[in-house]
């Protein structure tokens, strides 16, 4: 589904990203981890098309096409679902409207008609108990004034509806005290399917204690320098990241 | 009557362009204004003595005065003895081509999707259109009258309702308040003119449709309403005008008076043609509005959305003279290209307890430069008076300009006076939040828009207030990015 090759980026005339290769198949959950300022959240960037973010060389293949090519927006219609680490607020702006629009610009991407009134409640009711979205806020102006934990519900719930192909998790985890986390791991799992995968972002094990991985891949220094199954996250937690610098190092100097 | 009737079906008919130009002859005034024009006008319209000699105490004023020069924008140039002022349909002529439509226009108008006929039919709306000068047709006006509500041109009223207009005309907006209401006290030419009696309140709303289409004419339409006691009234004003490359002035006066208990809601959605990119031609939107509470716990509630003019100058204003009498102002006002907005509300509060809301919300793109200037203003008979004022500027890109200007001027120790203001800017942020959702980045930018304007689109009747959003939408295609 996502093929990455040699993918390097620079931001402000810095290289963040310097080789990542990486390829997620349909049903997957990859979880991406390493230490902060490794490239993590500029991968997702990157993915997602944010424009401050220059590709120098490398390709990213998604269902067939050539994502770099495309709009962010034309990404986000073909099914590559970003929630954000730091979602933002549109004061004025309701959940629902704005939900609405996204979907029905999805919609239209795809040929298909705008969605029905009666069926968008159905289905913001259904998605929203899925995720055990508190219904309040749906009504509400976009993100405003809701806590750290309700915004990044929010993006759960964004997601349940808009139903991508790829959802990357940007530290979703980040800020979340251990209820609203296991509530949205729950959510991820809930929307787990054969033919979605998922990139999951984080810096620490414990998310990854809810949401079990496929494969963990760390990054350090914008290239993925080991990948492995779940008991690597547990190794990580264990050991730090510290050593995994060492060995990095040692390779270069020989 | 039957003319002027074909007339409006032809434009109701047509699907609404903003940038035609009717082909009609018209009964035009000589250029240039002196007494002559004025007995013209007045003669034209068949009107009675006392009238015409208002008109002249209007010029008097008018030549005694200079064009003010506090405002935050350069005064263009504009002179005055280059404009006709009357400008009629010729009776009895039919509507021959409309056939100058500017296709950019044009495709601005299909987006809107607006038609005169839907403004007709539209949940009721009672539509009073004054087409140049003169006001050609007003629908729904024997449904109103069963109610005693008058609701005609202001011609009409001078005609019909002498008594009222005589008693109400320039007791809000005197003749010679400012250089522009002195200007229209001379010359205008026709308006809107509603009256509703006591303990009436109108079944629906009322709505003009102010269209300048003569080349160089300027429209001094003046418009008068009064809602005796306990009466309620929501009146709609919507304004266009074809694009020419040359600047028109439109120097219209609102006159409104609410006795006790009376309420009297006033929206417009203003969309003159604001002039190119380069900022040449558009409208020069120069107009005096005002509104006396003179009842008490009476209460007049501006509310306006300007999208248009080359340059956008008005301050609707509010006088609180009976006690526990109420005013309000909700106004966004945008501007792109080289537009220029100095807009914003006159609050007087003279009576005890009396209250004010005031919400400003500017947008600013492009080179444009949009301020706000208010005055809250507290008599020493205003015990416990209050107000609120919250101004608040958006700006998309980095080239624009907002600007505050609050006056507040206390004379009694127990008013509240209360004033917030914020600016920000669309962030990059929110856009690129917006896109990963699918969202393309002008639609994002218009649901931002929105969002921020919400409160104010909020006071508008139903109708107008999806065509204000449209409008906004629109008004802002091609700013970002």
């Amino acid at each position: 589904m996502l093929t990455i090759k040699n993918l390097h980026a620079e931001v402000d005339g810095k290289q963040i990203l310097k080789g990542i290769n990486l390829e997620i198949k349909r049903g997957e959950m990859h979880a991406i981890m390493g230490p902060n300022g490794s490239g993590k959240s500029s991968l997702s960037s990157v993915l997602a098309g944010r424009e401050n973010y220059t590709v120098t060389e490398g390709e990213v293949i998604f269902d067939g096409k050539n994502l770099l090519d495309l709009s962010p927006e034309d990404r986000a219609r073909e099914g590559i679902f970003l929630a954000f680490q730091y979602p933002v607020e549109i004061p004025g702006v309701s959940n629902l409207n704005f939900l609405k629009t996204a979907l029905n610009e999805i919609r239209a991407y795809h040929n298909l008609p705008s969605i029905e009134a009666k069926e968008f409640l159905r289905l913001t009711k259904e998605k929203q108990q899925l995720v055990e979205f508190n219904a309040n806020l749906m009504n509400r102006s976009l993100n405003e004034g809701f806590s750290g934990g309700e915004k990044k519900r929010n993006e759960v719930f964004q997601l349940a509806m808009l139903d991508p192909k790829l959802a990357i998790l940007d530290e979703t985890d980040s800020g979340l005290d251990i209820d609203a986390l296991r509530i949205v791991a729950n959510g991820v799992n809930k929307l787990r399917s054969a033919d979605k995968a998922f990139m999951v972002i984080t810096h620490y094990q414990r998310l990854l204690e809810y949401i079990v991985p496929d494969f963990v891949h760390v990054l350090y220094d914008g290239r993925i320098v080991k990948t492995g199954s779940k008991e690597l996250a547990l190794e990580l937690e264990e050991k730090g990241y510290d050593w995994l610098k060492e060995e990095v190092h040692q390779k270069e100097s020989v | 009557m039957r003319n002027s009737n074909e007339i409006i079906d032809d434009i109701a008919n047509k699907e609404y362009e903003f940038g035609f130009t009717t082909d009609i002859e018209m009964d035009i005034a000589p250029v240039g204004l002196n007494e002559d024009t004025i007995r013209f006008i007045s003669a034209k319209k068949q009107e009675p003595e006392w009238l015409l000699e208002w008109r002249l105490k209007g010029f008097q004023a008018f030549k005694k005065m200079k064009f003010p020069e506090w405002q935050h924008f350069k005064m263009p140039e504009l002179d005055l003895q280059k404009l006709s002022y009357y400008a009629a349909p010729k009776e009895k002529k039919k509507l021959n081509s409309l056939d100058e439509v500017d296709p950019e226009l044009l495709a601005t108008f299909e987006k809107l999707g607006i038609s005169l006929k839907e403004q007709k039919v539209l949940a009721g709306v009672a539509v009073d259109v004054v087409f140049d000068s003169v006001s050609v047709a007003t629908t729904y006006r024997a449904k109103l009258e069963e109610l005693g509500i008058i609701f005609c041109s202001f011609g009409e009223a001078v005609k019909h309702h002498p008594e009222l207009v005589k008693k109400y005309l320039g007791t809000v907006v005197p003749h010679s308040d400012n250089i522009f209401a002195a200007l229209n006290a001379a010359v205008f030419s026709d308006g809107s003119f509603v009256y509703i009696p006591k303990g009436v309140r109108s079944p629906m709303e009322l709505s003009t449709y102010f269209r300048i289409n003569a080349e160089n004419t300027g429209q001094f339409e003046r418009t008068l309403i009064i809602a005796d006691e306990s009466a309620y009234v929501s009146y709609l004003e919507g304004c266009t005008a074809p694009k020419r490359d040359e600047n028109q002035l439109h120097a219209a006066v609102v006159e409104l008076v609410a006795l006790d208990h009376a309420e009297i809601k006033y929206s417009t959605v203003q969309n003159w043609y604001p002039g190119d990119k380069d900022g040449n031609g558009g409208i020069f939107n120069f107009v005096t509005k005002r509104g006396i509470c003179k009842g008490n716990s009476s209460k007049i509630s501006w509310t306006q959305v300007e999208t248009g003019s080359a340059i956008t100058w008005k301050y609707p204003s509010v006088i609180l003279q009976g006690d526990n009498s109420e005013g309000e102002f909700y106004s966004v006002a945008v501007t792109r290209n080289k537009q220029i907005a100095d807009t914003g509300t006159k609050i007087y509060h003279l009576g005890k307890n009396t209250r004010s809301r005031i919400i400003s919300k500017g947008i600013s793109a492009g080179h444009s430069d949009n301020t706000y200037r208010g005055l809250v203003q507290v008599g020493p008979r205003a015990a416990n008076a209050r107000n609120y004022t919250q101004c608040d500027s958006l700006l998309i890109g980095d080239r624009c300009g907002a600007h505050t200007f609050p006056y507040i001027e206390s004379r009694n120790s127990t008013a509240t006076v209360e004033h917030e203001a914020t600016t920000s800017k669309i962030g990059e942020d929110q856009i690129f939040y917006l896109n990963q959702r699918g969202i393309e980045t002008e639609k994002a930018v218009a649901l931002i828009v929105n969002g921020y304007a919400k409160e104010v689109l909020n006071q508008l009747p139903m109708e107008f207030a999806v065509e204000a959003q449209k409008l906004l939408s629109i008004t802002l295609e091609g700013s970002v990015g």
